[in-house]
Order: C-alpha cells, then sequence, then structure tokens
C-alpha cells in the first residue's frame, strides 16, 4: 500500500511536471501581454506528431526530439508575427475567437497531414525498463527522465527569471506591461520571444508524452483546460504560481484517481464507492479550483484580478 | 429598419421555411433549420449576459448537456414529457448555474472566462464517467418528448415549430428583461460596476440572477436539441461547443437579442454549406474566424453592426 501510493505520487509529479511545462509558457503571455491564447494546447499536440515523424525520419527519438524542440519554436514564432501580434489591443473576446479559430485550423491540419488514428512512438531503448528505488517497488526510466527533464527546465526557468535581465523585464512587464514599455523596454520584442519560447517548452511537453501516450488529434485540449486551471490556481503570471499549481494538479488528479474510490470504500458500499469514485475523480481538480478561489480570487500567487 | 420590423422577418422567415422546404422537396432542411433554432436559443441566452452584462462565460455548452440529459434521464425513468423535461432541465441548470455562477463571478476578466470553461468541463467529465448513461459514447433516446402524453413530436415539422415557438417566447421575454429595469441595472453594472454600487445597488446580485437567466434559458436548447438528434453524449458539452456559441453571439453583434438568432444561423449555415464542400470544415470555418478579427478592427461584430436598443 505505501509502495502503491509512492508510486502514484510519483505519477502524479510526472504529470504535474508536465502540466508546468504548458502551462508556464501559458501564465507568461496570459501575465505579460494580457492574452487569452486558446491555441497552447494544439502545439503541444504538434510537438507529439512531430516527434512521431522525425523519430521515424532520423530512427532515433533522440534525434526527432533535437528537431522538435526548433520546429515548435518556429511555428510559435510564426503565429505570434502573422496573427498574435495583431491582437494585443484587442478584447479578451476578439483574443478568444481569433486564437479559438486557430485550434480549428491546427486541428484539422494535422488530421489531413497525420490522419484521425492514434499515432504512437516506441520508447528510446536506454530509457526503457525500470530501476529499483525502494525495496520491491521499481519506477519506469523514461517517467524519471520526464520528470528530471521538467525539473531541470523549472530551475532553468527559475535562474532565467530571478537572475537575468530578461528575467528582470520579464517580471517588471507582469507586474506593469505601461511602466515597463514606458522605461523605454521592447515589450513586443520580449513578447515574441516569450511567445515562441512558451511554444516551445508546449512543444516539448508533447514530445516527451509522445513515447507513453498515444498521440492523437484529441490531445491538446483536455491539456489545455488543464493548465488554465493549473494558471488559475497558481495565479496568472507567475511562474512559481505555475509550478506549485502543476504539482498539485498532478498529484491531487492522479492520486484521486488511484486513491478515490479506495478511501470512498471506507464510507460507502464498495459498489457505489466504485461508481462515485470513478464520477468523482475527473471533477477532483476543479473542485480544488473553486476552493482555492473561493479563499483567494486571484490565485495562490497571483497579485491582480 | 427598426428592431420590430427586423425580428418579424426573421421569424417570419422561419415560419416559413417548412413550406419552402417541401416545396424544393427537401426534407433535410427542417431537420437543419431545426438545429439552428436550437442553438439560436443557446445564443439568445449567452448574449443575456455576455451583451448586456459583459460576462464572457465558455461554458455555456454545459447548460445545453444539462438540458439534453435531462431528456435521456427522465425518459429512461418512463418520464417523456415535455414539460416535465423542460421543467428538471431549468432546474438543474439553475441550480448549476447558481453554484458555479457563485464562485466565477468573484473574479473578472480572462479568470472569469477560464473558469466558467473548466467549470463546463467538470460539467463534461461527470458525464462522461455517467457509465449508467453509456458514459463518452452516450445513450440514444427511445423516443421524442411527449405533449399532453402523446406522440406529437415526431413528426419532425412538429418539433420543428414547437421549436420555433419556444425561441420566439424566450426572445421576448429576453427583450422584456432588458427593457426591464433588472436589465438596465445589468448593464450599467457592466459599464461601471464601483459606480452601481455608489448608487445602492449590489452588482453581484444583479450579475449572478442574470447568470441564473442565462443558464436556464440555454439548458430550453438542450432539451430540444436532444429530442433533435434523437440522442445525447457528452459531445454536447464539449468546449468547442461553447466557443461556437461565443462564436455565434459575436458574429450577429453583441448586445443585440436578434443577432444572436441571425448570427447562430449564419454560422451554422456556413458550417453546413462548407461541410457540403469538404469533411475539412473546420480548417476553413477557422480561418475565417481568424482573418474576419483580423480584418475588422472591432471584432467581428464590426462587420455587421447594426443599431443597438
Amino acid at each position: 500500500m505505501t509502495s502503491l501510493f509512492l508510486l502514484q505520487f510519483l505519477n502524479g509529479v510526472q504529470f504535474g511536471i508536465l502540466l508546468f511545462l504548458i502551462a508556464a509558457g501559458l501564465t507568461l503571455v496570459f501575465g505579460i501581454m494580457d492574452f487569452v491564447n486558446l491555441a497552447h494546447g494544439v502545439i503541444y499536440m504538434v510537438g507529439a506528431y512531430l516527434v512521431v515523424s522525425f523519430t521515424q525520419m532520423t530512427g532515433s527519438f533522440a534525434l526527432g526530439l533535437l528537431l522538435t524542440l526548433p520546429a515548435t519554436l518556429l511555428i510559435g514564432l510564426v503565429l505570434e508575427l502573422l496573427v498574435f501580434r495583431r491582437l494585443y489591443d484587442r478584447p479578451h473576446l476578439d483574443q478568444v475567437l481569433a486564437t479559438f479559430g486557430l485550434v480549428m485550423i491546427i486541428s484539422e491540419a494535422v488530421e489531413i497531414i497525420w490522419g484521425a488514428a492514434p499515432l504512437s512512438v516506441a520508447m528510446p531503448d536506454a530509457l526503457s525498463g525500470s530501476i529499483p528505488l525502494i525495496g520491491q517497488m521499481r519506477y519506469p526510466v523514461f517517467r524519471l527522465a520526464v520528470i528530471g527533464a521538467g525539473l531541470a527546465t523549472a530551475l532553468g526557468l527559475y535562474l532565467i527569471i530571478g537572475h537575468t535581465r530578461i528575467g528582470m523585464r520579464l517580471r517588471a512587464g507582469a507586474t506593469n506591461r505601461a511602466m515597463v514599455a514606458a522605461l523605454g523596454v521592447d515589450i513586443r520584442r520580449l513578447f515574441t520571444v516569450i511567445f515562441a519560447f512558451g511554444a516551445m517548452l508546449a512543444g516539448f511537453a508533447g514530445a516527451m508524452v509522445a513515447p507513453i501516450l498515444t498521440v492523437d488529434p484529441g490531445m491538446g485540449e483536455s491539456v489545455l483546460i488543464l493548465a488554465f486551471v493549473v494558471i488559475v490556481i497558481g495565479g496568472i503570471g507567475s511562474v512559481r504560481g505555475a509550478f506549485a499549481g502543476a504539482l498539485l494538479v498532478g498529484i491531487v488528479d492522479t492520486l484521486g484517481r488511484s486513491f478515490g474510490p479506495i478511501l470512498l470504500r471506507l464510507v460507502m458500499e464498495p459498489a457505489a464507492a466504485g461508481q462515485a469514485g470513478r464520477v468523482l475523480a475527473p471533477m477532483l481538480v476543479y473542485i480544488l479550483m473553486a476552493v482555492i478561489l473561493v479563499l483567494r480570487p486571484a490565485g495562490l500567487f497571483g497579485q491582480k484580478t | 429598419m427598426t428592431r420590430k420590423t427586423a425580428a418579424l422577418l426573421l421569424f417570419a422567415a422561419f415560419a416559413l421555411l417548412p413550406m419552402i422546404a417541401s416545396a424544393l422537396n427537401d426534407h433535410y432542411l427542417v431537420v437543419i433549420a431545426t438545429r439552428i433554432l436550437g442553438f439560436a436559443i443557446a445564443a439568445l441566452a449567452l448574449d443575456l449576459i455576455l451583451g448586456y452584462g459583459g460576462m464572457v462565460s465558455f461554458g455555456h455548452a454545459a447548460y445545453i448537456g444539462i438540458g439534453a440529459y435531462s431528456v435521456a434521464i427522465l425518459g429512461r425513468a418512463g418520464i417523456t414529457d415535455l414539460g416535465a423535461h423542460l421543467l428538471a432541465a431549468i432546474a438543474a441548470a439553475a441550480l448549476f448555474a447558481l453554484v458555479t455562477g457563485a464562485i466565477s463571478l468573484r473574479t473578472r476578466g480572462i479568470y472569469f472566462i477560464m473558469i466558467t470553461l473548466a467549470f463546463a468541463q467538470m460539467a463534461f467529465f461527470f458525464f462522461v464517467s455517467l457509465s449508467a448513461y453509456g458514459g463518452d459514447d452516450g445513450v440514444t433516446l427511445r423516443a421524442r418528448s411527449t405533449l399532453m402524453g402523446q406522440p406529437l413530436l415526431e413528426d419532425d415539422r412538429a418539433l420543428y415549430f414547437a421549436t420555433l415557438a419556444i425561441l420566439i417566447g424566450l426572445y421576448l421575454l429576453a427583450v422584456a428583461i432588458t427593457r426591464s429595469r433588472f436589465g438596465r441595472v445589468l448593464t450599467g453594472a457592466r459599464e461601471n460596476p464601483v459606480r452601481m454600487q455608489a448608487v445602492g445597488f449590489s452588482p453581484f446580485r444583479y450579475q449572478l440572477t442574470a447568470f441564473v437567466i442565462s443558464g436556464a434559458m440555454a439548458s430550453v436548447a438542450g432539451v430540444m436539441l436532444a429530442n433533435q438528434t434523437g440522442f445525447v453524449s457528452p459531445a454536447f458539452m464539449n468546449w468547442h461547443v461553447s466557443g461556437e456559441l461565443v462564436v455565434m453571439v459575436v458574429l450577429g453583434g453583441t448586445g443585440n437579442l436578434l443577432g444572436a438568432v441571425a448570427g447562430a444561423t449564419i454560422a451554422l449555415m456556413l458550417e453546413e454549406g462548407l461541410g457540403m464542400l469538404t469533411e475539412h470544415w473546420p480548417l476553413f470555418f477557422g480561418l475565417m474566424l481568424v482573418i474576419v478579427v483580423l480584418v475588422s478592427r472591432d471584432g467581428i461584430s464590426g462587420l455587421f453592426r447594426r443599431d443597438r436598443g
């Protein structure tokens, strides 16, 4: 039971790390440009599809991953220059509509290029198999690699945001965009960089899960909504909040699914507990979000509403 | 053209449509038009809070879903009356709107958009995991709702006229609401909540009431749409549906109730038209959406702007 708990806890952390990679770019775009980007989830999906194709072309997952990163960066850049750039000063409603249109375009384009059937990519040999953690318990190497890569990214972001000049501008931009612009920072160029970088992080997340999940046209949507939940919980514009929110959502979601029915069995009939657990588990993170918002309307680390 | 004449013309066109369909011998036209009317009801409901209250709900598909499942769940329990279905849908949707609206209205702007979206996803996943009603796959309805114990709605034209009658009724109700003191306070709260508070109104109560009315209205759309498709699944509350509702309202011009009806008509006719040309219609629909937003400085409504009021 303890080792099962630890196992599921690690799965939760791994899922949380993944959500963080997606939410980090999204929250900066929200925080700095006050921009609603519904198309962020489809870039995660495109990252997964690209890694499948690039891996088939090169015969190596590592090379595939290496090619996916600049490719999604480029996609982010093109989207920013063609569409997003023109929408900063518009009402949220316009941004929602335009990015909703982008979701339709990109989803359909992915179906045209790769077909509607789910795809998969083989686990790289070096990262397949599992290693012993404690006693009898073993854990898949690849999932540990995902956790490691995500933590390294988080650390890198922490250093960039907390200890570099561009990070300083970023933090200042998230707090007061007009003031930073008045001080002579080219906030638009800063945003272009952040947007492309955020797209790359989402593409990276998509590429990393491709070997453990199936790659299908719907995969971007569920993750997008969860990334929103993460950002709302963490507070818009805060990368630290996104990290805390992502881990919280990942762990609560995973543990809720595996242990919810077990806990409910303590107070209910087994059959009813099973059914109630299945119904309640997917709703758990939304309930969590509601509770946090009642207590803190701007999220855990948020400043503005 | 005054709004009254425009409304008369639009609804008269809808009333004549079945005749045109039978003249053209195109029965499918009535089926599509029923779908349009159903979505027009939901768009009308959304415009009430989006256009007049400034509340951009990105989760209104949830209410369509609640209405649709009311038909499925009561139908299986042997309760087939349309009135009962409508009552159950309205009660359930109002309750859901009351709880989620009270939480969502603590926030503003982007937060509000995202929270309404998240709550709709919660409802979506609730019905996905409801295995007794087919889960992800949904359930096929055994029959349409009955009127006074009679299967009067089995005829497609009868269902069409019933949906049209409900749409007209709700349109008149919505017009009355926006013209009432309540509606004016709501619009005032959109423009300047602080000032409204200073004058002695509590914007929160007005906004929440409007949110509940809007949710209840959208659930009526769900009841009619379930009857039209004969099938109920979580796809009714997919976030894409919420997005399309926002598109419809903005397409017709926000804060213009008739515009919501027109927007639903235009959007669905576009979908149907593009769908006949290519199976990849979402690509072109999305492309049009992006281009229109980029081209028109005031968003889509700028291209179709009509007199407000």
